[in-house]
């Protein structure tokens, strides 16, 4: 048994070039054979790709979807995101662990079914939902997971589960899929009818410093939230000393609420790629990656038929398109479940192989990226709009959208709204006719930008949505007005604390510390000077914190105060005395009192 | 007028800190001019005889009688403060508190390697205090004013903090003082 392992393990690094940079493909691959990557197969890639065995440790430990102890053949991850509590996940779990006769982080006596939790797989539109290993399944109630379960149990196989097709390419063989596109408004730039091949033949056209001018005329700012230009990141990226170049696409689309890209992915591939191609032709790049999240699994074998189809047609490869010298490749990089990566300089050290660590920057990744290279990393959507501008040209995307924030941009809206979906619309729409468009007339709050954005209130929902106000990679989660806001700010710093890769204090323990006296408040514990101390406490995070994670992680907290002050104040009280409400000396004390066999004489009643 | 009064206790700690606000040397003399001891180990004194200004805690909880002291401190000081590592987060004592309390408690009395007990038996007379479940930092517990950290925490740091408070003035430390990396 033993024997067998090694060679299998053994077999997997060397068609991985044990390479140590691989690292990611040989865990996951080992984890898919063997339900986990035990301390033995750890062992044995050590030897083969060369590295300590800690290194091996250390990727393993990190991942939500790696693990040292054994799993069911089947893992069923139930999504726990605020959305999926909103649309009614606690009998949705009840259900599951009834069928199943085992609580969540557990594995039936059988070994074969494992139940866990896992934050936001991207499907906030058709919640709840859960992943069947790669498999999605939406719209969970208790019968369906009645049914599931029966289903799951014939076979123990994700592939053979009965379902329901989706829409579009969700239903080709290759994805084979429940998951519905729900596509609510086209616009004018990603799901209008587009010309493939032409933006790239466009750019090969030109010089590459002219498809950089062109991407900059439009005045192209990233979509994943932060707004960098990108002609200007394309611009620094080529200029950077070094022979070789990287560009990668993020498609580590893990912010909750956000699904926009699911839908890119699944509908406008080959824009994408196109777009990675001509970014590829601006910063002088032979490779892209595309770092793809470990729950849009389910779309990697359409991805990857796009990208043969692509090669076939000599848009991928050498000389593309007769273009001599141009040569250009792209590979899917998979993640194993770990938000933080969705930061770029975390998803470069996970392409290297490495935990999901945020890099120090400076250096940049236009200066030194991937592998040390100079590397320009991308959001989907944004690499999207570069296949339109060059094929349309700068002027006309620009056309639509607002002064700073040209063109349009992809809303993935959910929570209590009549119409969840994704929805384009030029920048500059105002909230409260957005509201209107999506049917949530009597929305209390509204979460822009997910939970690293901001939650307002309908003061703010004349406010518009671009670079300049409210700033969003795309989630809008829309709260009616029975909600109660401090609950929501409280789940979402259990994403955060969760999801804190650990590296730097103020995130690993200023996180925990907000969940904690939100708690208490919510608990009826807390005093008017806990909500000084949840805001100075939060700016204190933002301002300390390492990286992007925790430089946003308290916004729940931080917004809902301003914003939904009173829903705060109506819990708290002035204490009576200055003892601490949270300290139980009864609970304290009641496991000696057990193991000693007797009572407390100083703490009577 | 009469002085204001400072009380001490040492909780789930080691007497260190006790040992550096004897550190501040010949000033100690200057100190009961400014003030009168009241409950603390310095004096003996074992019970409070009113109402203190000041309360220096050393150590954090680590069972009931340790709840029980701190708050009466609570109950009898103005100003509370935990002085050094052990009362601002268990430190040394709480190293237990990942491991199960009868765990500690039979590693300690029958298990450990240096242990001699031929009677294996645990102590468990109704004089000696339950422990808790876990060892808290003072602040879990009650209220805490003020925080002066270090291990033990500074003579110097006690007496500019205890100067600062009785005067009623701001606390200024060289940054030497004040840096643990």
């Amino acid at each position: 048994m033993i024997e067998n392992l090694r060679t299998e393990v053994e077999q997997i690094c060397k068609s991985c070039g044990n390479d140590r940079t691989k690292m990611m493909d040989i865990v996951r691959q080992v984890q898919e054979k063997f339900g986990q990557v035990s301390s033995e197969a750890m062992d044995v890639i050590s030897q083969s790709v060369n590295c300590t065995r800690v290194e091996v440790e250390s990727v393993v430990s990190f991942y939500a979807f790696l693990s040292k102890t054994s799993k069911g053949k089947v893992v069923i991850r139930l999504c726990n995101d605020v959305v999926d509590k909103m649309a009614g996940l606690t009998p949705v779990a009840e259900a599951f662990k009834k069928e199943l006769g085992i609580d969540f982080g557990q594995t039936t006596p059988d070994g074969k079914i494992t139940l866990e939790y896992t934050p936001c797989i991207g499907m906030c539109d058709q919640a709840p939902a859960a992943l069947v290993n790669d498999e999605v399944v939406t719209y969970l109630s208790t019968d369906k997971v009645k049914e599931l379960v029966a289903d799951i149990r014939k076979h123990y196989d994700p592939n053979k589960l009965k379902h329901r097709l989706g829409d579009g390419n969700n239903a080709t063989d290759l994805v084979h899929s429940c998951v519905h596109n729900g596509i609510r408004k086209k616009g004018r730039v990603i799901f209008s009818e587009y010309k493939q091949e032409a933006g790239l033949r466009n750019a090969l056209a030109v010089s590459p410093v002219e498809v950089i001018n062109e991407v900059k005329n439009a005045r192209l700012r990233g979509r994943g939230g932060a707004g960098f230009p990108t002609g200007m990141k394309w611009q620094f990226t080529r200029a950077a000393e070094g022979t070789k170049k990287y560009i990668l696409c993020n498609a580590d689309e893990g912010e909750p609420g956000t699904f926009k890209d699911r839908v890119i992915l699944t509908e406008r591939a080959d824009m994408l790629f196109e777009g990675m191609t001509i970014g590829g032709y601006a910063i002088g790049a032979e490779s892209g990656i595309l770092y793809l999240r470990g729950e849009y699994a389910y779309l990697r074998k359409l991805l990857e038929k796009v990208l043969k189809d692509r090669r076939d047609k000599n848009l991928l490869g050498k000389d593309i398109l007769g273009r001599k010298g141009f040569n250009f490749d792209i590979s899917i990089q998979m993640g194993a479940g770990a938000y933080i990566c969705g930061e770029e300089t975390a998803l470069i050290s996970s392409c290297e192989g490495l935990r999901g660590d945020p890099k120090t920057r400076p250096p940049f990744p236009a200066q030194k990226g991937y592998m040390g290279c100079p590397s320009a990393v991308n959001n989907v959507e944004t690499l999207c709009c570069v296949a339109r501008i060059l094929e349309m040209g700068a002027a006309w995307f620009a056309e639509v959208g607002s002064k700073g924030s040209p063109s349009t941009k992809l809303l993935s809206v959910s929570g209590d709204c009549r119409l969840p979906g994704v929805y384009e619309f030029p920048f500059g729409i105002k909230v409260s006719d957005l509201l209107k468009e999506v049917g949530a007339d009597d929305a209390q709050a509204v979460l822009v930008g997910g939970p690293s954005g901001q939650i307002i209130g309908p003061n703010d929902y004349k406010r518009t949505i671009c670079y300049d106000d409210l700033a969003t990679g795309g989630a809008v989660v829309v709260f009616g007005p029975e909600r109660d806001m401090v609950k929501i700010a409280a789940e979402y710093m259990d994403f955060f604390v969760e999801e804190s890769c650990g590296y730097c204090t103020p995130c690993r323990v200023g996180n925990v510390l907000l969940k904690k006296y939100l708690d208490k408040i919510l608990d009826g514990k807390g005093e008017p000077s806990d909500l000084d101390f949840l805001k100075s406490l939060g700016e204190s995070i933002k301002l300390t914190s390492r990286c992007g994670l925790g430089q946003t992680s308290p916004n729940p907290v931080l917004t809902t105060l301003k914003n939904f002050r009173s829903a705060y104040e109506s819990k708290v009280k002035p204490a009576e005395n200055k003892f601490q409400p949270t300290f139980d000396i009864k609970k304290a004390v009641a496991v000696h009192e057990s193991i000693a066999n007797r009572k407390s004489v100083i703490f009577t009643e | 007028m009469a002085k204001p009064k400072v009380a001490t206790a040492s909780l789930a700690g080691c007497f260190g800190c006790h040992m550096s606000i004897l550190d501040i040397d010949e000033r100690i003399l200057k100190l009961i001019e400014l003030v009168d001891f009241d409950k603390s180990p310095i004096d003996d004194i074992k019970k409070f005889t009113g109402r203190c200004a000041i309360g220096l805690i050393e150590g954090g909880c680590a069972n009931e009688e340790n709840v029980h002291v701190l708050q009466e401190f609570r109950e009898h000081c103005d100003i509370l403060i935990s002085v050094g590592d052990c009362a601002i987060n268990g430190d040394i004592p709480a190293l237990r508190n990942n491991i199960p309390l009868k765990e500690c408690l039979e590693e300690a009395y029958l298990n450990g390697p240096s242990v001699y007990n031929p009677e294996k038996t645990i102590p468990n007379d109704k004089e000696l205090p339950l422990c808790l479940d876990r060892v808290y930092p003072c602040h879990e517990v009650v209220k805490i004013d003020y925080f002066l950290p270090g291990c033990p925490a500074n003579a110097e740091i006690i007496w500019q903090a205890l100067v600062a408070l009785l005067n009623n003035k701001p606390l200024d430390l060289p940054y030497e003082i004040i840096k643990y990396d």
